[in-house]
């Protein structure tokens, strides 16, 4: 589990998150909700690690997050956030490849080629693998980046919890392939995953969430 | 595309090696395949080469072809480092600082120590010009970066109009230097800012060449870390890269080779945007195959430009720099177009 306790932030004067103690589960879809620069991503960022200057801490299966090694900890824990940019032309399936790369050291193993071409035929990608990502679309790009945090964490770990993370996974996103996404993270949940999403969509939370934090 | 052709690589080494045995034999003197394989049998045997062909051959043309092989093999993988590091594919070597900067160690070190005493600049030759290089490359390097850093982001223009001035510091120092140096046998500021083979030594292959096997081994173990970095800072720390100490270590050992090869052979700009650029095209943007055959291309190419180098005014010898400014500039130009930092306000994050 992941549990945030007395979590203070602030950017200058202003204050951005207040004493926030929260418990995500696994087995739960938790969603953050709130309107915009309601610091829903700062939090998300301070839970992953991204930001480190806060006041609380931060603990995953009792562990503080400073003192798990970042290798260790992707092997275990994938995060979308919300605009990843690649200026290099890189096609779909080495993107998606990248979600393996903490868990093998200079070449792929078969489980990674085994776990990616799972993932792509998962997320219906099979017909553009070969295509150079700068050229997809906005809502094609977000699959990709999707099917490779889900290539990330494909798999159980030996001990422990998975986590994903997902900041505003939707944005660019069809009706048809938002519901989609859900269902696949709903999926994961089902086993032993601590599952976070940061929203603004209150009807797509409210039929997908178990847990909703405002 | 060609990014899964099994005979991709094996072409590339196949070029290499008929353009290297090309340049050795087209010169000044010409070298038959005879006197070359003449001379490398009375090398082995422990004989004295057999005839003034195999003579040079052996002491001048040889060395120098290797020398330039490795030089542009360095040029070509560290323009590739440097632009995943900068996540930018017009950041180069010469562009960003680093060459100006060893250029001005080397030259400060060979003049000063000729103008201390006989014995302090014969050791000052193969020792401590590479050191000052580093020293120079790494601070002009450094200096470039951290100017050019605004709060988490790297602009491209910054970039470039700060390496414009660290450069302009790195060549008027070098060229304060030339002008003081005594030494009639001092090299000429034509030298340090155009980059030539003409002084290469054995004594110059073993050094960079060591230095550069050793350094793109290390980079190779590197690509994948690299790739991660290609997605931004934050996705990468998510895949457990520590992006900091990766960007600390690629760029100190990429000023390293850089500097050493500067230290021999001058300032040779644009190779390390040239071959990059092409290679992306033809096989991708995966380090793991761009590395090798950006460093065979690099290779390649800086031994043909040495060949026109030698060939286009003989017996007369052009600075190799001016053969690549004068190919790799319109391709940086096209770059530039083609990334719009012509007409953008903002930066590229980095």
């Amino acid at each position: 589990m992941l549990r945030t306790e007395k979590i203070n932030y602030s950017i200058g004067k202003k204050k951005i998150l207040q004493d926030i103690t929260v418990d995500f589960l696994p087995g739960e879809f938790n969603m953050i909700l709130g309107p915009n620069g309601s610091g829903k991503s700062t939090f998300l960022k301070i839970f992953s690690g991204e930001i480190n200057d806060f006041s609380g801490s931060v603990l995953y299966a009792d562990k503080k997050i400073g003192t798990i090694k970042k290798e260790i900890l992707a092997k275990g824990r994938a995060v979308m956030s919300q605009q990843p940019e690649l200026s290099f032309p890189l096609t779909v399936d080495e993107v998606v490849m990248m979600g393996r790369y903490p868990h093998f050291d200079f070449n792929p193993g078969k489980k990674d080629e085994t776990i990616c071409s799972e993932v792509i035929k998962r997320m219906n990608l099979e017909s553009f693998k070969e295509r150079n990502y700068l050229t997809l679309s906005g809502g094609e790009k977000q699959r990709v980046q999707y099917a490779r945090v889900l290539a990330q964490i494909w798999e159980k770990p030996v001990e422990g919890f998975r986590y994903l993370f997902l900041d505003e996974p939707l944005t660019s996103l069809d009706i048809n392939y938002q519901q989609e996404f859900l269902q696949i993270a709903r999926e994961f949940t089902k086993n032993d995953t601590v599952l976070i999403a940061v929203m603004h969509d209150i009807n797509l939370a409210v039929q997908f969430a178990d847990k909703l934090i405002f | 595309m060609l990014r899964k052709n099994k005979f991709f690589f094996p072409v590339l080494l196949l070029l290499l090696f008929i353009i290297m045995v090309l340049a050795i034999a087209f010169g000044a003197v010409h070298i038959s395949g005879e006197n070359m394989l003449g001379a490398i049998q009375h090398f082995f045997l422990g004989e004295k080469p057999g005839n003034i062909h195999e003579a040079v051959f052996l002491q001048l043309r040889l060395p120098r072809v290797l020398l330039c092989a490795i030089t542009g093999a360095i040029l070509a993988v560290s323009g590739v480092l440097m632009q995943g590091l900068f996540r930018n594919p017009i950041v180069e070597p010469g562009l960003v600082g680093t060459s100006a900067g060893a250029a001005f160690g080397a030259s400060f070190v060979f003049v000063m120590a000729a103008k201390m005493s006989p014995e302090v600049k014969s050791l000052a030759g193969p020792l401590l010009v590479p050191l000052f290089a580093f020293a120079g490359g790494l601070l002009a390097t450094f200096m470039v970066y951290s100017l050019a850093k605004n709060a988490k982001r790297v602009s491209i223009m910054s970039l470039l109009l700060v390496g414009i001035a660290v450069n302009a510091i790195g060549l008027s120092g070098t060229g304060f230097m030339s002008y003081i140096a005594r030494d009639p046998q001092a090299r000429s500021i034509t030298f340090w800012n155009l980059g030539t083979f003409s002084g290469a030594s054995w004594l110059h292959v073993f050094i960079v060449g060591s230095v550069a096997a050793i350094i793109f081994i290390i980079s190779l173990r590197y690509s994948k870390q690299l790739n991660a970095l290609l997605l931004g800072e934050e996705e990468a720390t998510y895949l457990g890269v520590d992006t900091n100490k990766l960007k600390r270590r690629v760029m100190i050992l990429t000023t390293a080779m850089v500097s050493v090869a500067t230290a021999f052979v001058g300032v040779i700009s644009f190779m390390g945007l040239i071959v990059p650029h092409v290679m992306r095209l033809l096989i991708g943007s995966d380090n793991k195959r761009l590395l090798p055959a950006s460093m065979i291309t690099g290779a390649f190419l800086l031994t043909l430009a040495d060949m026109g180098a030698r060939l286009l005014l003989a017996p007369a010898e052009i600075p190799i720099g001016i053969i690549t400014s004068l190919v790799g500039a319109p391709i940086f130009i096209i770059l530039l177009k083609k990334s719009n930092v012509l007409q953008q306000k903002g930066g590229y994050n980095a």
